[in-house]
């Protein structure tokens, strides 16, 4: 038998603790040693490309691989040697895994079966769980009438009825379309509000992650590239891979003496001035985001700093133009994303322009 | 042009079948036209011969027991190979397929050699039965192969998530959704078992299948029309088992919501 330690939780503990998680699939590498902390009742997402190892690790904390190395604490407790069925996680599965040969009833109330309760106390859970997820009075439906969307809620409902520590998400929302999926976004959102349970969510969707999450993990090759909040994902990436990652983000080259900086078509400008400041001294790439600089119109007077370019490429969006620039002095266009105010004319291709920027907005680049 | 080589074909394939019933109606012990006359004669000896009740009792009983145990090793077969890779598996699944295309003359021959020179076992209805689950196995694999790639491995895992263990995953989730390809695993290999001929032949002892029985009546020409009767009844018992097991089949397959990627029929 393995020993299962319980440590008293005190309050900043965080619920789920993985130490050196490491996993191999033969020769594959799948996981390389990952340190991370997720915290009780936070909205978690794992985001990343395919292939990076971010469903390995969900099925990691869910029980479904063993880890080759390293340790998995899940609520105070290690959880090696201890199967899927004994753990404080539920799954909600990418293909949801709704068993079609069982009504949706039967579907929810699938893993109540072993556990104690009356058959009412158990159907009042089962009604409560799909009440929860918007599909009250489906009970009696037949699992494989149902839609893509409705399939999906079955999932949720049939995973939350066990009242779980943690719910485990994998991909739920590729299956469905665009329009669907904007709405489950916000009805997840709302649902782990109110069960306040810890929601690990694993996507390649960058947008996805940054509007439901509380905190982002982002994966590159079986390795954490950087744990952050959202906004702060996208202000401040930890590496040039993030930055492109998530977002669209403007990069130039930039070469470092001192505590001076000089970068292709921006200038010159004080390290100490810039939003992050990992650098080294020579040779080093710049970035900013689309919308951290602005075109000026005529009559416009900047409030920081100015440079001068070429409009290269308009690409009207309606609400947006995204105009490309190339700076002057600079060998690659920058893109530059702008508001259309009502009065404001479209800027044609060729057209001269000046380009307001300010370098705190600047990131700087190994 | 299509069309009448489709009509050939089928008539080649299927015209000396249809002589069966033909002279099983046909009053007269010689088999040759023109006919004489209707009559259920043969029909009615089939049901007074003694030897022919056992006959069939044997065969019922061997395919049976060769389809029951065929399906239970397919299953397996069929799981592991689906569900997981190991080193040698194509190799262990080639060897399990391979009697499929053996020639079943060598197959009986050397079973033959095995089981009276090398154990010298007595020839019963068990080595017929050992033998049949031989060539009716690599069919349940086959079906149950397609079942089981139709069936989603998230599936299993979400019972086991939702606190199952593997038994009561396999016998509440699993085996519901595999059944389908189970019962058509069943009747394909009983038919096979039924109708075999030659391994029957070789390795039965006192106690003849009823394809063994038939062969055996040949040496008698004036009962060739009950042979014709008797046969007309299995190519309809045949016809309609493996219609049985390609409805159910299909039915399995729109209860799961699954496409439907092939199949027998």
């Amino acid at each position: 038998m393995t020993e299962t330690r319980r440590a008293a939780r005190t309050g900043d503990d965080p619920l789920i603790r993985l130490r050196g998680v490491d996993k191999h699939f033969g020769d594959y590498h799948a996981l390389r040693g990952l340190d991370l902390d997720i915290r009780a009742g936070e909205f978690f997402s794992l985001l990343g490309p395919s292939g990076c190892g971010k469903t390995t690790l969900l099925r990691v904390i869910a029980g479904f691989e063993d880890v080759s190395a390293g340790t998995v604490t899940l609520d105070g407790r290690d959880m090696h040697g201890v199967s899927a069925n004994k753990r404080p996680t539920n799954m909600v599965f990418q293909s949801y895994a709704i068993f079609p040969h069982l009504s949706v009833e039967q579907n929810v109330g699938f893993g109540l079966r072993k556990l104690d309760g009356t058959k009412a106390e158990k159907a009042a859970r089962v009604a409560e769980a799909l009440e929860m997820v918007g599909l009250a009075g489906y009970g009696a439906r037949a699992a494989h009438a149902l839609s893509g969307g409705q399939r999906q809620r079955v999932a949720l409902a049939r995973a939350l009825v066990l009242r779980p520590k943690v719910l485990l998400l994998d991909e739920p929302l590729s299956a469905l379309d665009k329009k669907m999926r904007e709405q489950m976004q916000v009805e997840l959102i709302r649902l782990q509000r109110q069960v306040g349970i810890t929601f690990i969510l694993v996507t390649h969707d960058q947008e996805e992650a940054l509007v439901m999450s509380d905190r982002i993990a982002v994966m590159f090759e079986g390795e954490i590239a950087q744990v952050a909040e959202a906004e702060a994902l996208y202000r401040r990436p930890a590496s040039r891979r993030v930055a492109e990652f998530i977002g669209v983000m403007n990069f130039l080259p930039a070469r470092v003496s001192g505590d001076v900086v000089a970068v292709a078509g921006l200038g010159e400008m004080r390290i100490d001035a810039l939003q992050s400041t990992a650098h080294a001294d020579g040779d080093s790439v710049a970035g900013f985001r689309p919308e951290t600089a602005t075109l000026l119109f005529p009559g416009q007077e900047a409030s920081d700093r100015v440079a001068d370019g070429i409009v290269q490429e308009v690409v009207y969006y309606g609400d947006m133009t995204y105009y490309d620039v190339m700076l002057d002095g600079a060998e690659t266009a920058v893109r530059i994303s702008m508001r259309n105010v009502f009065g404001r004319p479209v800027l044609e291709i060729g057209t001269r322009t000046r380009l307001a920027w300010s370098p705190g907005a600047v990131t700087l680049f190994r | 042009m299509l069309r009448a080589y489709v009509f050939l074909f089928l008539a080649f394939l299927y015209a000396p079948i249809l002589l069966l019933p033909v002279f099983a109606f046909n009053d007269g012990t010689v088999i040759a036209f023109p006919l004489n006359g209707f009559t259920t004669r043969w029909f009615s000896e089939m049901t007074r011969s003694r030897e022919l009740h056992a006959a069939l009792a044997n065969s019922l009983t061997v395919a049976a027991a060769a389809s029951i145990l065929s399906v239970l090793l397919g299953l397996a077969a069929a799981r592991a190979n689906v569900r997981y890779r190991f080193p040698g598996k194509a190799a262990a699944m080639g060897l399990i397929m391979l009697p499929l295309v053996l020639p079943e003359i060598i197959v009986a021959t050397s079973l033959l050699v095995v089981v009276v020179r090398f154990f010298e076992w007595p020839l019963t209805l068990w080595t017929v039965t050992a033998a049949h689950v031989l060539i009716c196995t690599p069919f349940a694999v086959a079906i149950l192969n397609a079942s089981f790639q139709a069936l989603d491995p998230a599936m299993e895992e979400a019972a086991i998530d939702l606190g199952e263990n593997r038994a009561s995953t396999f016998r509440l989730i699993t085996l519901p959704l595999v059944m389908p390809g189970i019962v058509a695993a069943l009747l394909i290999s009983f038919t096979i078992s039924l109708d075999e001929f030659i391994i029957a032949f070789f390795l039965t002892g006192s106690d003849p299948t009823l394809p063994v029985y038939i062969w055996s009546l040949l040496r008698f020409p004036k009962l060739l029309p009950v042979i014709m009767a008797l046969g007309t009844i299995l190519v309809i018992l045949s016809v309609l088992i493996l219609a049985l097991a390609e409805w159910n089949r299909r039915r399995g397959l729109a209860r799961a919501g699954v496409k439907d990627t092939g199949g027998f029929l």
